[in-house]
């Protein structure tokens, strides 16, 4: 299996010393490589997934095409490595990805016990529940009993123990390795219930056959921070990534757009022109190039563009900012100033 | 000492040239190099740990798992209990599948086997039809292909087929039986059982004493059965029948009450038996065609029948070319059970392998323990195998 081959994998490179992927020097093994290998799923839509020709998009491959774009200068140059919920943290820590770009949720056990460095939230989401209207059930409550489709490795199987046990009801746990053989076993009714983060159901439901057949019960039922990850041990790598996900957070917050970008480059404002390297020296401070942030931009655009372009109102996801905002319309998206 | 130092290496290049003395020292010089690579890998798993800031540590065992387990058939398990226990439930449904596996195996291997060797043309074509298709498939894609078939064909719960007397129900969420529940006395029939075992093994000993002194024989396996089913039996009628079932029902989503077969189960443990039992049909195959027709001739000119002739002159000798090869398929089915977690089934893969290696970021640990319970019951078996294989050997006179 593969999942046991990574941790075998990892449990081989801790034994024969191929030290190299923990250590500094990130930036220089991609810059050197000239491809970024983020660690993304094995597949949810609107998230990462291949297309047709087998280019990954999505919210979390953009994000990832966004550092490449701030590393290398070219958001082309990413290679997608998958990973299942149980391996990415494996994988991570083996040295396969550089960055993590995953529907992972941040908690204290993962930034503390498996060692990760997680920096910002990019989405914030919360653990619910899908089940066929045919059901007649409108509230979690009234799942006792349930065969529940989990997949395995994940904060969700925790929670849900957690969700069932404190409302005093019981469940038949089906763990599953991925989210589509999650799907496969939800439309076979082997299960009752799909769990997953609120944003992989709506991604669930829309690849269903007849999305309207489906529900999502109103109940979330735990807090799930989605943010990339790397390894401890390179403070430069780690700002780059938080800076990345900050500069399309702050393009928004400003109104600079990909269309826009280069008509901003001659703006009034000093924060626009720090941002796009135009004044100030931060991208070599990062150790980067000083348009760094244009070219995330110019190439991929700012955070509501990624939002709406993958997953918002107008994507079969149908996903609505919500939670998900920036701080100045009611939402929780906040990027620190570039200063 | 100068005579002494112009010795020394004479004395080396001696013991290099003597053949006996070489190959100590080849010994000695591959033991050193073997321990240094053993513990080259061993500093740098501890230099390594410690630089990604880990320790190594089984403490995380005693960590309650807050997960849940779905099949946990021999022992309570909630999801306050501790990644050891989660591991101890994993490791029983790796020997169950792993027990329940090698006798369907075995089963099924020996009835191919001998369809094979039939005279019966249709009978051995379908036989070597199944056992060549089955066994250059993967093992993993039957396993898959099973569980598709029993989730995809058979129907949810709500519509679940009523295979007999409405207390079994056929569904893609398990195949669900009547459960026994004990009542006060049944602890009285079971003692019975065991006693009627050692009566009837008691009385199969003398039996083979007096066909060895006498040659006259007893029909044993009637006399066998009747005691072991007759003694309960009455013990049973005499304790007042302390003995009633479960009957699933239908309540809510599933099932309540009763037993379930559980589809994870059922895939993973059918799919690696008739997998391995067509390996093990060969093997039959093989040792059967072993014995000389001479054989099998000379008993029948002796006047026994055919299936004594196979029970007593055959398959004795047929045994000995079996056995060990068998050994290895028995290793095999076991490790291949690791694949459940494929199918979500919860072995100790799945388990402590798996989850609890997920939450607590525990690799090097969990997966010790994972090898080490796997060549533990390697082990185990093979050195059955051995002592069954060392009973059965001919003996030569």
């Amino acid at each position: 299996m593969k999942q046991t081959t990574t941790a075998v994998l990892a449990a081989a490179v801790l034994t024969l010393g191929v030290t190299g992927a923990a250590q500094a020097g990130t930036l220089e093994d991609v810059q050197s490589r000239g491809v970024l290998r983020c660690v993304v799923s094995t597949g949810i839509a609107g998230f990462a997934q291949p297309d047709a020709n087998g280019v990954w998009g999505g919210f979390d491959v953009d994000f990832c095409r966004a550092t490449a774009a701030a590393v290398l200068g070219d958001a082309g140059k990413i290679e997608a490595v998958t990973s299942t919920g149980k391996t990415r943290f494996t994988k991570l820590n083996a040295g396969e990805g550089d960055v993590l770009w995953r529907n992972t949720t941040v908690t204290f056990s993962r930034d503390v016990g498996v060692k990760l460095r997680f920096h910002g939230i990019n989405y914030y989401d919360g653990q619910g529940f899908m089940v066929k209207k045919s059901l007649g059930i409108s509230s979690a409550k009234e799942l006792d009993g349930a065969s529940v489709c989990i997949q395995t490795g994940t904060t969700t199987e925790l929670n849900l123990a957690d969700y069932f046990s404190s409302n005093g009801m019981k469940y038949e746990p089906v763990t599953i390795e991925t989210n589509d053989e999650a799907r496969q076993n939800y439309e076979g009714d082997r299960c009752d219930v799909y769990t997953t983060d609120a944003s992989g159901l709506a991604s669930t439901r829309s690849a269903l056959p007849d999305p309207g057949a489906h529900m999502v019960l109103p109940e979330i039922i735990s807090k799930e921070p989605l943010g990339p990850a790397t390894r401890h041990g390179d403070d430069q790598w780690s700002d780059i990534i938080t800076w990345v996900l900050n500069a399309t957070i702050t393009a928004e917050e400003l109104g600079v757009t990909s269309a826009n970008v280069d008509a901003q480059k001659s703006s009034n404002n000093p924060e626009v022109r720090r941002l796009l390297g135009v004044d100030g020296s931060q991208g070599s401070e990062l150790g980067l190039s000083n348009d760094w942030a244009y070219q995330i931009i110019k190439q991929i655009g700012n955070y509501g563009e990624i939002f709406e372009r993958n997953i918002g109102v107008d994507t079969p996801l149908g996903i609505a900012r919500g939670l998900n905002a920036l701080w100045t319309d009611g939402g929780l998206i906040y990027s620190p100033p570039f200063r | 000492m100068a005579q002494a130092s112009s010795n020394t290496p004479n004395i080396l290049l001696r013991l290099w040239r003597n053949e006996g003395s070489r190959g100590v020292i080849i010994q000695i010089i591959t033991m050193v190099v073997l321990f240094a690579l053993l513990a080259a890998i061993a500093r740098n798993v501890a230099v390594n740990l410690a630089e990604v800031g880990k320790e190594f540590s089984f403490s995380f065992l005693t960590w309650p798992a807050a997960y849940d387990i779905g099949f946990s058939p021999f022992i309570e398990y909630t999801n306050q209990s501790t990644h050891l226990r989660a591991a101890v439930v994993g490791l029983l449904n790796t020997l169950l599948v792993a027990v329940c596996g090698c006798a369907l195996a075995s089963v099924l291997g020996f009835m191919l086997g001998i369809m094979r060797l039939s005279s019966n043309w249709l009978v051995s074509r379908i036989s070597y039809v199944f056992v060549e298709f089955m066994r250059n498939v993967p093992v993993l894609i039957h396993i898959l292909a099973f569980y598709a078939l029993v989730v995809t064909l058979l129907p949810p719960a709500k519509k679940a087929i009523d295979v007999g007397a409405g207390a079994f129900f056929l569904s893609n969420r398990g195949f669900y039986t009547p459960s026994p529940v004990f009542e006060p006395g049944a602890g009285m029939v079971g003692i019975t059982i065991i006693i009627a075992i050692v009566i009837a093994v008691i009385f199969r000993r003398w039996a083979k004493r007096v066909q060895d002194q006498t040659g006259k024989a007893y029909p044993v396996f009637w006399i066998f059965a009747a005691i072991v089913i007759a003694l309960p039996g009455i013990a049973f009628l005499a304790a007042g029948m302390p003995l009633s079932w479960d009957i699933p029902a239908l309540k809510g989503f599933n099932f309540k009450g009763g037993m379930a077969i559980k589809p994870e189960f059922l895939a993973l443990c059918l799919a690696l038996s008739y997998y391995t039992a067509c390996f093990i049909s060969e093997i039959v195959r093989a040792g059967i065609l072993a014995i000389s027709r001479g054989q099998s001739e000379a008993a029948h000119a002796l006047g026994l029948q055919n299936n004594r002739t196979l029970q007593l002159i055959i398959i004795p000798q047929a045994l000995r070319v079996i056995v060990p090869p068998l050994c290895s398929q028995y290793l095999n089915l076991t490790k291949n059970s690791s694949l459940a977690i494929a199918i979500g089934y919860m072995d100790i893969t799945a388990t402590i392998g798996g989850i609890s290696l997920m939450q607590t970021g525990k690799e090097m640990e969990t997966m010790i323990i994972v090898m080490g319970v796997y060549l533990v019951i390697s082990l185990a078996i093979s050195s059955f195998m051995n002592w069954f294989n060392h009973r059965i050997k001919l003996t030569e006179r």
